[in-house]
């Protein structure tokens, strides 16, 4: 099987978007926190988008639950989450860094395995974990904006999906209501415009389209 | 007056963390911003709201 090279898949991002947000968004590290069907569809745009450098983050394996909604393959059941995005964006072949681990984030170990990022996404499920991330990265790491996610479960309108910014480094994408516990699911569609926000308000930032 | 989400509020001497409570938000689930800064949770009990303030209050829910 042949496929483009590195090389002729950066000149087509170049072709698309320009040298100087390709050497931006290729300077960036990212760290993706939990890889669920938020963070493991954010972590494919971003590599995409053509970030660098990726730091990926879950304790968590693969189970056929997920697979409706999250970007694995029924062969990676099993295998740590981390472990399987990892692969599945090898397979990209876009040059993408890969780096984090498979660890459960808590505020004893937020400021080693975060400090190199230079944008922080929280896509955890659990609301006292999102909370305690954003609370941990805006307190612990001075310089590094956070997006998080609140409110992306059932089956309502997708333009219920917003991006809200609060302060100068906080962005909180969803409708900010929607809990899975009153919800009783999530529905791989609005997942991912939940998704496609936070990775779009990175990219925005990266690129410094937004400030 | 001080305005949360839209909704004004003729508190006088009330800590930020009070207000939370009084409004029924759960502090571990949630983020402030006040006059536009984000206050650190650590700090909910010693921030004194003040006449005019203008606070966001984002709760977090689960799923992800």
């Amino acid at each position: 099987m042949s496929g483009p090279t590195r090389q002729e898949l950066r000149a087509a991002l170049v072709a698309r978007q320009g040298e100087r947000r390709t050497r931006l968004l290729e300077a960036a590290t990212v760290a993706v926190c939990g890889l669920g069907g938020l963070g493991s569809a954010v972590a494919l745009m971003l590599a995409r988008s053509g970030v660098g450098r990726l730091l990926l983050f879950d304790f968590d394996e693969v189970d056929i639950s997920n697979l409706h909604r999250q970007q694995y393959l029924p062969g990676q059941v099993g295998q740590t989450k981390f472990d399987a995005l990892t692969h599945n964006l090898r397979l990209l072949m876009l040059g993408t860094e890969v780096g984090g681990q498979a660890v459960r984030l808590t505020e004893d170990n937020i400021l080693p395995l975060l400090s190199p990022a230079d944008v922080v996404i929280e896509c955890f499920d659990d609301a006292d974990a999102k909370a305690m991330l954003v609370d941990a990265v805006l307190s612990k790491l001075p310089t590094v904006p956070v997006i998080a996610a609140s409110g992306m479960a059932g089956l309502g309108d997708g333009n219920e999906i917003v991006t809200r910014r609060l302060g100068r480094r906080l962005w909180v994408c969803g409708d900010g209501a929607s809990d899975v516990s009153d919800q009783g699911t999530l529905y791989c569609p609005r997942v991912q415009l939940c998704a496609a926000h936070q990775a779009l308000t990175a990219v925005r930032l990266l690129c410094e389209a937004e400030q | 007056m001080i305005k949360i989400n839209g909704s004004s509020y003729e508190w006088k001497e009330i800590s930020l963390f009070s207000a939370l409570e009084t409004l029924g938000f759960d502090p571990a689930r949630i983020a402030v911003e006040r006059n536009g800064e984000v206050v650190p949770r650590a700090q909910y009990k010693d921030t004194m709201l003040r006449d005019g303030d203008v606070l966001e209050v984002v709760r977090f829910v689960g799923g992800g």
